[in-house]
């Protein structure tokens, strides 16, 4: 599988009041065309806003500052923010977490799926009444891909008018319109009841199969995580701090801190044991200095801890940032 | 005896009627979030109370402490018809009933202090106050991880979980029997999480308390919870042991409920269910079983007949018009 995505080195900061904080620090990951990427992390780990720094999403007081980012073979660094835009929404599409705010209020879903083939489809039919045919048609096509019943008369409805999972499946209605060649879904289900996520993520992994497109799937659920991607990501205050197969890190996680966010989960099996929740807190991210992030929390921290550490390999196609890889926990 | 027995609990909200229900003489709308719960809860257990938004479990753990008022039923405390007390003896009621809330953020009011915040159960109670309340409240914070330096601090200079130890010192601090404790992690990340769980897991053992657990996590109810309630659109559907119920689901909402958990580790043991369509509304729920609209197993006598409650096992109960048959949605799709 060749790279769809290469980020090598990000770095995005945010200057506030409190100091510079830098949310993403030095982030490199790849996504290979039609796999599915998961980006794990607890809130402040950076994932989003690194998925934000790829979109060109970031805003003031955010700023990205270094390293490129190399999807299908061009820098988007390097685009004005015209290409920026011809590229947004038509080769990557991103969803967010709560459907209800991220949908226009006053437009009706269809208004909403046309907006997004106006500005990118350039196959559509010059003649205006031929034009509207067509995305009518793609639109119930899509509506109707995404699991929607009767479609040509919800088009005309407007998001309050649906339930939290269909508005979910919209706004991946609407990402999937221009058949994106990736599709970055942050947090899809997170708003979600347990028996309408089952549905949306696979969902999700149905049209990632019948479309060949990649998709990364942010998310907090290492659950979500074991059964719908192909290789994870495990992001730590602003740095990712394991990287590889998913049945590889989430079997034999390497990093103190996958092992204890996998050790921190309760579940049926573990009744009667205690669980062993990572102690403290994550570190706050202004001022930082250059050494592991998660030393303070860390059981195996020592001394020789305190200094910048590298991602290193740990295992086939694996990597993770820590010194103390080598010794058993 | 039982520390808290609900018998035919409801809690029902009078709607808005639309303009349809206007021009039709249809006046009244009403929304039956709790529709006749019974259940109890031993004491020194913790009962898990499980199901999707918009089932009825925060109002049903609202109406027992009669936060929200119980439009028809009986809640007994330890003895005690706690419906049926006047107010001034169902405040003192309260000081052994508590509750944790959700959100950590919305439930700690930005303008007090830890101190006044923790203390204010003292002295609506009579307990204690000056310096008496204070040195109460310094233990409890320092009995939940929080340390006495902190007293005079206020909500915003605490994280997320820090916040949610606040909430349960407050709980904590009239030295209650029974806490409700409504979705009390939903809100807060992995690690921080798995702090919180610890801690109320060793309160409850070292201080000998109940808890009714309301969480829409399964992985949270199954680590927790001695039993567990089941809990579809105002209605208890399923009750047992939680190695019963976990085990063994008996209604095909409980089945389709833990096919649905994403699961770590080999490959899941279970089939898969995908239930078709969303809940439907509260407003308006189906006649007769109201899962059949979602329910593959449904025949036509559960469109019009509401299904009793069976046992199907020790302390194990379901209702379901189709228990008799052993039907398991969760063998048929393996």
């Amino acid at each position: 599988m060749t790279v769809l995505l290469e980020v090598t080195s990000l770095r995005t900061e945010f200057a506030t009041r409190a100091g510079l904080v830098r949310a993403v620090d030095g982030v490199s990951l790849q996504v290979r065309r039609g796999e599915c990427l998961g980006v794990v992390g607890e809130s402040g780990s950076g994932k989003s806003v690194t998925f934000a720094s790829v979109m060109g999403l970031v805003r003031s007081p955010g700023k990205v500052v270094a390293g490129t980012i190399f999807f299908d073979g061009r820098d988007l660094r390097q685009l004005s923010p015209e290409e920026m835009r011809a590229i947004r929404g038509r080769d990557i599409a991103m969803t967010m977490q709560d459907a209800l705010t991220a949908l226009n209020p006053a437009l009706s879903v269809g208004e909403q799926m046309a907006e997004v083939m106006v500005a990118h489809d350039e196959t559509l039919p010059a003649g205006r009444a031929a034009r509207r045919a067509a995305i009518r048609e793609r639109s119930v096509e899509m509506l109707g891909l995404v699991g929607i019943p009767s479609p040509d008369t919800r088009l005309r409805q407007y998001p309050h008018e649906f339930s939290g999972g269909m508005r979910q499946r919209i706004m991946i209605a609407i990402a999937l319109t221009c058949r994106p060649k990736l599709l970055i879904t942050d947090e899809p289900t997170t708003a979600l009841d347990v028996t309408i996520q089952a549905q949306v993520l696979e969902l999700i992994s149905d049209i990632r199969a019948r479309l060949g497109m990649a998709v990364v799937l942010i998310t907090h659920d290492l659950g979500v995580v074991a059964e719908h991607c192909d290789r994870v990501m495990v992001m730590y205050a602003g740095q990712v701090v394991e990287e590889g197969p998913t049945s590889a890190v989430i079997g034999q996680p390497r990093h103190p801190y996958t092992r204890g966010l996998l050790a921190s989960i309760p579940r049926p099996a573990l009744r009667g044991h205690r669980i062993e929740p990572i102690m403290g807190q994550v570190p706050d991210l202004v001022g930082l200095p250059p050494q592991c992030r998660f030393h303070s929390r860390c059981p195996l921290a020592r001394p020789e801890c305190l200094v910048e550490v590298p991602m290193l390999p740990a295992g086939p196609g694996r990597q993770a940032r820590c010194l103390r890889l080598e010794e058993p926990a | 005896m039982s520390l808290l027995e609900v018998v035919d609990l409801s809690k029902h909200y009078a709607g808005r009627p639309s303009l349809g229900d206007r021009l039709s003489g249809n006046r009244r709308t009403l929304v039956r979030a709790v529709n006749g719960v019974s259940l109890s809860v031993e004491r020194g257990e913790i009962l898990g109370l499980i199901g999707e938004s918009g089932c009825g479990k925060s109002t049903l753990g609202r109406a027992i402490l009669r936060l929200h008022e119980p439009t028809g039923g009986r809640v007994v405390f330890d003895g005690t018809d706690v419906t049926a007390l006047p107010p001034q003896a169902l405040k003192a009621m309260r000081r052994r009933m508590q509750i944790i809330f959700q959100d950590p953020y919305a439930s700690l009011n930005p303008r007090r202090t830890v101190a006044e915040i923790v203390g204010l159960p003292l002295a609506l109670h009579g307990i204690a106050s000056g310096e008496e309340a204070r040195a109460i409240t310094a233990r409890v914070l320092e009995r939940v991880g929080l340390r006495a330096a902190q007293l005079d601090r206020y909500p915003h200079q605490f994280s997320g979980g820090q916040r949610q130890r606040i909430g349960i010192a407050r709980a904590l601090v009239s030295n209650p029997d029974f806490i409700v404790c409504d979705e009390p992690v939903s809100a807060l990340d992995v690690s921080i999480q798995a702090q919180i769980i610890a801690l109320l897991l060793e309160l409850k053992r070292d201080l000998g308390l109940t808890y009714l657990f309301i969480s829409h996590d399964i992985s949270v109810i199954g680590y927790l919870s001695d039993r567990v309630a089941v809990m579809y659109l105002g209605d208890i559907v399923e009750t047992g042991q939680v190695a019963a119920v976990l085990d063994n689901p008996r209604h095909p909402y409980t089945q389709s409920l833990l096919s649905a958990v994403p699961e770590i580790g080999a490959k899941r043991a279970r089939g898969r269910v995908r239930l078709q369509g969303d809940l439907p509304s509260p407003l308006n729920p189906p006649p007769g079983c109201k899962f059949h609209t979602r329910c593959p197993l449904a025949v036509p006598a559960c469109r019009t007949l509401v299904p009793e409650t069976r046992g199907v096992g020790p302390g194990h109960s379901a209702a379901c018009h189709r228990l008799e048959e052993g039907l398991s949605l969760l063998e048929g799709a393996r």
